[in-house]
């Protein structure tokens, strides 16, 4: 109420003028820059001697229309890859970061493999790890081994599940022993505790590198199509095949990209709750 | 006193406890009758939390023994989770959970330690928190509520768990000090519930009002005790002597 009926005084005018005039300013100088800027790029691609070659063999409307459909297609397995994979990743990487948590010499050998395990998976390059479980799991020929397909997105898993129980570690490190101290005086049990004390804080402080991971994830799953399956990489792959033209590759680049937005999103918004709320909001 | 002695409830013998080969415990002998209050005093450092948590079995012991009831818990082979589940413990720094509402903070140890039903353990919390006129603040998540407000949230959650012996390590020290008051209320009147409780604390007003015996812990032992007006009033050790006048010149207990 008081808000409305305030006069601001003649300073309070002058201030607000003041500021209003620095942003009208401020925005002009931003615009005419960005004018030049855009201009300069433009010509300078443009005006390039192989410009015209570069635009036939990456930007040709038709062969962008006509690979569309198939490598839309295969964008559809990365999603569904995307999901499965995540979900996967998530849990193990939870489970990992809570062994790795676990006292006591009884549990020497689960934390000793758990270290192992993130120290292998966060070095081996993953193109490695994809090459050794679509073509060396296959190799074994053992009964029931599962599609090339299912072996890609282990491979995702594992790799993935490394840098997350480590992202998943340190949010269980931010949280205060106090925490546990006053779960476990309450009779709580230690798996009961991290179950209901120490892991929800825990993953509410690390959601935004996880989800950041995520959106990593999003990208390397198109890695899948070195193994053979036919995604959106793969499909623009067999279609710049066809017409020797790598604008399928453009058109793949930007799905991806148009993928990756809401995910980014997200992440934006639960990085920006989560300041708001340390800051005490 | 009583013409029949109340039963013991805690009784600690020898207690002795080490951080990095420096005593913090040293052979400390401490028993709590039923409905008593025993209030811990002395400087910081003399061993009062590491106590506090001995007996809640949150430190390991290096020597002697805790018997809760007659029963000794510093046994090995003692469930830690049973016994904790007797005991309550509040901190000076609350630690309530941050992520959960007032009431599942208080619910949380009831419903998965005791495996009450969520619409039982509720309405228990209710009727603590309306107890101690916290009613309005069930709902509220812990950050919205003062230092006192919390510390009280802190003592239901304990009580909750209906604990035979309540333990409270300087409840009142991260609080202003026009909050002190509501937090010693509450505690005045689970005494007067009957509740046993020991307490370490700084506030030699209050341990003077509130305790039945006042333990002086020095070195990690105790090297006074007896009722508030013999060792408030008339110590007899000189380092009881020393520490009371320091706390008198600085004038939190009235002389």
């Amino acid at each position: 109420m008081s808000t409305l009926l305030h006069q601001p005084s003649p300073a309070q005018r002058a201030r607000d003028a003041y500021r209003r005039r620095q942003t009208r300013f401020s925005v002009l100088v931003a615009a005419a820059s960005t004018a030049a800027v855009g201009t300069l790029l433009a010509v300078s691609v443009t005006g390039a001697p192989g410009w015209e070659r570069v635009r036939q063999t990456f930007l040709d409307p038709q062969i962008a229309r006509d690979a569309l459909p198939r490598v839309l297609t295969g964008l559809w397995l990365n999603l569904r890859l995307l999901v499965c994979c995540a979900i996967g990743a998530l849990l193990l990487g939870l489970l990992i970061a809570v062994l790795r948590t676990l006292r006591g010499p009884v549990f020497f050998p689960v934390r000793a493999l758990a270290a192992g395990y993130t120290y292998t998976f966060r070095g081996l390059p993953l193109i490695i790890v994809l090459y050794l479980f679509a073509f060396g799991v296959p190799g074994l020929r053992v009964q029931g081994t599962p599609s090339v397909l299912v072996l890609g997105a282990l491979a995702l898993i594992l790799t993935y599940a490394g840098y997350l129980a480590e992202v998943f570690r340190a949010g269980i490190e931010s949280v205060h022993p106090s925490q546990l101290a006053a779960a476990r005086s309450l009779g709580l049990s230690y798996r009961q505790a991290m179950r209901h004390v120490v892991l929800p804080q825990a993953v509410r402080r690390v959601a935004p590198p996880l989800l950041n991971d995520v959106v990593a994830l999003q990208k390397d799953v198109g890695l899948i199509s070195l193994a053979g399956p036919i995604d959106a990489v793969r499909a623009a792959q067999l279609a710049s095949a066809q017409t020797f033209n790598y604008t399928p590759y453009i058109v793949a680049g930007v799905l991806f990209v148009l993928l990756a937005i809401p995910l980014i999103a997200v992440t934006d918004q639960v990085t920006l709750r989560a300041a708001r709320r340390q800051s005490g909001g | 006193m009583n013409v029949q002695p109340a039963p013991e409830v805690l009784r600690c013998r020898g207690l002795r406890k080490e951080f990095g080969g420096q005593v913090v415990l040293d052979g400390l002998d401490l028993s709590v009758a039923e409905h008593q209050v025993v209030a811990l005093i002395g400087a910081s450092g003399s061993g009062k939390s590491t106590l506090l948590r001995c007996v809640n079995l949150l430190e390991e012991l290096h020597d002697g023994t805790i018997e809760l009831d007659g029963e000794e818990i510093s046994a090995p082979g003692v469930d830690p989770d049973r016994v904790r589940r007797r005991i309550g413990l509040v901190f000076q720094s609350y630690n309530l959970f941050p992520h959960l509402s007032v009431l599942d903070n208080i619910t949380l140890a009831p419903r998965r330690v005791h495996r009450r039903s969520r619409a039982e353990a509720e309405a228990r919390a209710r009727a603590l928190l309306d107890r101690v006129g916290l009613a309005a603040k069930a709902d509220a998540y812990p950050d919205r509520l003062s230092g006192g407000q919390q510390q009280r949230v802190a003592i239901v959650r304990a009580l909750a768990n209906s604990p035979r012996l309540l333990l409270l390590d300087e409840v009142t020290s991260a609080l202003d000090p026009e909050l002190v008051g509501e937090v010693l209320t509450m505690i005045r009147d689970l005494k007067a519930d009957g509740m046993t409780m020991v307490l370490a604390t700084h506030e030699m007003t209050f341990a003077r009002d509130v305790a039945d015996q006042v333990c002086f812990l020095d070195s990690g032992r105790v090297i006074e005790s007896g009722p508030p007006e013999q060792v408030l009033a008339a110590p007899t050790h000189p380092r009881t002597r020393q520490f009371l006048s320091r706390i008198i010149e600085a004038g939190r207990l009235p002389g």
